[in-house]
């Protein structure tokens, strides 16, 4: 009998030595409701230093990176660099049922920290490691850095203008992207620790992760031996040679939407032209254009700039919102390109209570993160706590539960070990 | 023989396209067995999207679909069909989750919503997978991931400084979704094994999205500042940009972060007199003459193929690595090694690679076990073995249009 809901994985501790690659792998174990012990080196944790900062003010309590990816989570510094830091972390360890790391590979195993040494001293623990291109092969010690990783995986070639330099997306993705990976990863070793008894280890490239991005791009060269290209604000490389315009200005920014074939396009396309109709903005050719015989593998670009013109002319008539509105209203597949002031005024996230206030007491206020990632209806998840400061819960745990003195913790703390 | 996590885990997929069915390769690679209910009237999208095997365009003939869909099995069932229908609850109470990434409102239609399905199996998991999640005044909203990519700011985050956002080809949100979606389902797996209790779980593409920016929106509401375009730039490194090399259309990613780096890199591409150059000595020199640092480092990268940059600024402990096309992915010596692609023969396809799992399970790991699907290829197999039909029942089905 459970007394209290405490989430999906409530009896369950998780150590999180991650640096800023690896951060939303505990945070989503976290919300998942795990007691995600964050250990840090005692200087602080590398990604303190990342910003935006609270009210732009940079210093390690107020990255706001840090406080998006470590909710949920208490807080403990360790050098584990040192004697007394990897026993302890020993001790950790054997009361741990995870451990994340993303490390260089090589460096827990230069402390003697090995994934063997590890599931020696818990045999049931599950280690996660978070590299750039993984614990084998020939680039396992490659530096990759977010810029780097994506470029390696395949999106940026893909990504920008055909005759500018390829793109990656303004804020990091890769390490997001291998995190959540990991996350799911996992699970599935703590499904099958939870009836075997066997603990394991769990080795994430990032360079991977990202690759599942690549959607067509990889069966595209397989089969037909076409390398995807760069094609600006258009879908390429689906159909026939013609590319799609996804990207279209209004009057006060820009919208998604695009003309697609066959079933799922055909509602939007009719739709769209009986809306230009009704405001007199539909060409007699669009307005008598059989939608039905729209054949997408036989699209020519002349054909697809033609539909695309006229359509295009008259979204700039309106504004993204009422564009937006109107869509909805009509079945069009049409969605304007937020920023975060759209997303934060979106009403369908505020119809589903998806904000989630947390107190930040130290700064005399509360901050407003995104909520939950799912809606589970027995075992919800929850963000109940902000990250924690540098060595918040040392007392708690050193002391409270593995009955460090006050005395040997002062030793500890002097001796920069915490 | 490898363990499979997850034998005897059975799993029917209503759903199409890719956040949902791709959440569920989580449980097919690791041993569930997954069976995706199609129609041949309403075949997967993906089935129908190029690129087709010699560009015939035959539903078993996608390499989009099968690319995603290996170790899966697939039945065609008219679900108008009174005995269609009939099957349908049967593979219900035979399965431990249900799947949809239908849009909100077409489970409900076919009379398969969670409280219908819980009459048929009580400890049934069903998750949703949707835009905008099963609930709000948007959550029938139709769109593809192409156009979540806006409405959960992606596409605003790609571009130029000062120019206008750039759309990604990819439908980006689609694919990140199965990360967070399959945690919470082996989750929920887990808890039924342990309790006998099913739930729903309701998952929104826009709201699973906005994870991989939070800083940015947590920043808004107090600054009124939203993040800025920054190309390849970052703002606390230079040089970190993507640098033209020798040939057609290749390129190579370099980042430096620290001074110490600096150093390495000056010293590897054989001009040390640049560590002493008083613009380029301080991160904040660096980034303040960063136009003229990256004309500077172009001419040297123009020089050599992106293979060699990449093996030249490794070797010195920089991060650089080369702007891979789907070639040089299919070609890539450390994906090989690691087997990122699996190899089957499908029988349409060919010798065919398989999108694989980005991790290796050191005791459980994940294989191909089958080929991708063609439609409805299971039919039979589903009915007569895992449901356990007379020849005479599955051939009254089959004679009165059930699997079409």
């Amino acid at each position: 009998m459970m007394a209290t809901n405490r989430g999906l994985l409530g009896s369950y501790r998780v150590l999180d030595l991650t640096n800023e690659n690896g951060y939303l792998c505990g945070e989503i174990l976290a919300e998942m409701g795990a007691d995600v012990i964050k250990i840090e080196n005692p200087r602080g944790d590398s990604g303190r230093k990342i910003g935006p900062f609270y009210q732009q003010i940079p210093d390690r309590e107020k990255s706001l990176y840090w406080f998006a990816y470590n909710l949920n989570k208490r807080g403990i510094t360790l050098d584990i660099e040192t004697e007394d830091g990897r026993q302890i972390l020993s001790r950790l360890i054997k009361k741990a049922d995870f451990l994340i790391e993303s490390f260089h590979t090589g460096y827990l195993d230069s402390l003697g920290l090995s994934f063997d040494k590890i599931h020696e001293i818990n045999p049931k623990i599950v280690m996660t490691s978070i590299t750039p291109f993984g614990q084998t092969g020939p680039y396992k010690d490659y530096k990759g850095s977010d810029l780097v990783v994506m470029a390696m995986s395949g999106l940026m070639y893909i990504t920008g203008d055909p005759d500018k330099a390829p793109l990656r997306i303004s804020f990091p993705q890769a390490f997001l992207l291998a995190s959540a990976h990991a996350a799911a990863s996992s699970m599935i070793a703590h499904y099958y620790r939870e009836s075997s008894g066997e603990g394991q280890h769990v080795d994430v490239s990032a360079q991977e992760c990202v690759l599942w991005e690549l959607a067509n791009g990889i069966p595209l060269w397989q089969l037909n031996r076409i390398i995807l290209k760069r094609a600006g604000s258009f879908l390429s490389g689906r159909w026939s040679d013609a590319k799609q315009r996804l990207l279209w200005q209004c009057k006060d920014g820009y919208v998604s939407f695009y003309i697609l074939g066959g079933p799922s396009g055909i509602k939007t396309n009719i739709a769209i032209v009986k809306w230009m109709e009704e405001k007199g903005a539909a060409p007699e050719y669009l307005k008598k254009f059989n939608w039905n015989t729209l054949d997408m593998s036989k699209q020519t670009q002349e054909m697809q700039d033609r539909l695309e013109k006229p359509i295009g002319e008259f979204f700039m008539k309106f504004t993204k919102a009422e564009l937006y509105a109107e869509s909805a209203k009509r079945g069009i597949m049409l969605y304007p390109v937020c920023n975060a002031k759209d997303i934060q005024e979106n009403t369908q996230l505020k119809a589903r209570d998806y904000w989630v206030n947390v107190s930040h007491p130290e700064l005399s206020t509360s901050i407003t993160y995104p909520g939950v990632f799912a809606r589970l209806s027995e075992t919800p998840l929850t963000i109940s706590r902000r990250a924690p400061l540098i060595g918040e819960h040392n007392l708690d745990i050193y002391e409270g539960e593995f009955g460090f003195s006050k005395s040997e913790l002062g030793v500890l703390h002097q001796s920069g070990v915490i | 023989m490898d363990k499979k996590v997850f034998e005897g885990i059975k799993v029917l997929d209503f759903g199409w396209v890719i956040a949902g069915p791709l959440t569920l390769k989580y449980l097919a690679d690791y041993g569930a067995t997954v069976i995706c209910l199609e129609s041949t009237q309403h075949p997967d999208l993906l089935r129908t999207s190029a690129p087709f095997k010699e560009n015939i365009p035959e539903v078993d003939n996608s390499g989009y679909f099968a690319y995603l869909a290996g170790n899966k099995y697939s039945i065609t069932v008219d679900l108008k069909q009174c005995r269609g229908f009939e099957i349908a609850k049967k593979l219900v109470a035979w399965a431990d989750v249900v799947a949809d990434s239908h849009r909100p409102g077409v489970l409900e239609s076919w009379g398969l919503d969670y409280e219908a399905l819980k009459k048929i199996n009580p400890s049934v998991i069903l998750i949703r997978n949707s835009n905008q999640g099963q609930t709000g005044p948007a959550a029938q909203q139709p769109g593809l991931g192409n156009h979540i990519n806006g409405l959960a700011g992606i596409v605003n985050m790609v571009g130029w400084p000062h120019q206008e956002p750039i759309s990604m080809q990819v439908a980006y949100s689609d694919y990140v979704v199965p990360h967070f979606a399959a945690a919470v389902l082996i989750g929920a797996l887990d808890y039924r094994r342990k309790t006998g209790k099913g739930q729903m779980l309701d998952i929104s593409q826009l709201e699973v999205g906005l994870n991989l920016f939070s800083p940015n929106l947590i920043k808004y509401p107090g600054s009124k500042v939203d993040e800025s375009l920054k190309g390849n730039s970052c703002d606390y490194a230079a040089p970190h940009g993507i640098f033209r090399c020798k040939g057609n259309d290749r390129w190579c990613a370099i980042s430096v972060f620290t001074d110490e780096e600096w150093h390495d890199f000056c010293m590897a591409i054989g001009q040390p007199d640049l560590i002493k150059d008083a613009k380029f000595a301080t991160v904040i020199n660096r980034k303040n003459h960063e136009n003229q640092l990256n004309e500077l480092i172009e001419k040297w990268t123009s020089q050599y193929e992106p293979e060699e940059v990449m093996r030249l600024l490794q070797q010195a402990g920089v991060a650089a690595g080369i702007v891979e096309n789907t070639k040089d992915l299919n070609e890539d010596t450390q994906l090989k090694e690691r087997e990122c692609f699996w190899t089957g023969e499908h029988p349409k396809l060919g010798r065919f690679s398989y999108l694989g799992q980005p991790s290796r399970l050191s005791k459980t790991p994940a294989m191909l076990y089958r080929n991708a699907p063609c439609l409805g290829e299971h039919t039979e197999y589903v009915c007569r073995e895992l449901l356990g039909m007379s020849q005479d029942e599955f051939d009254a089905c089959l004679m009165e249009g059930a699997f079409i």
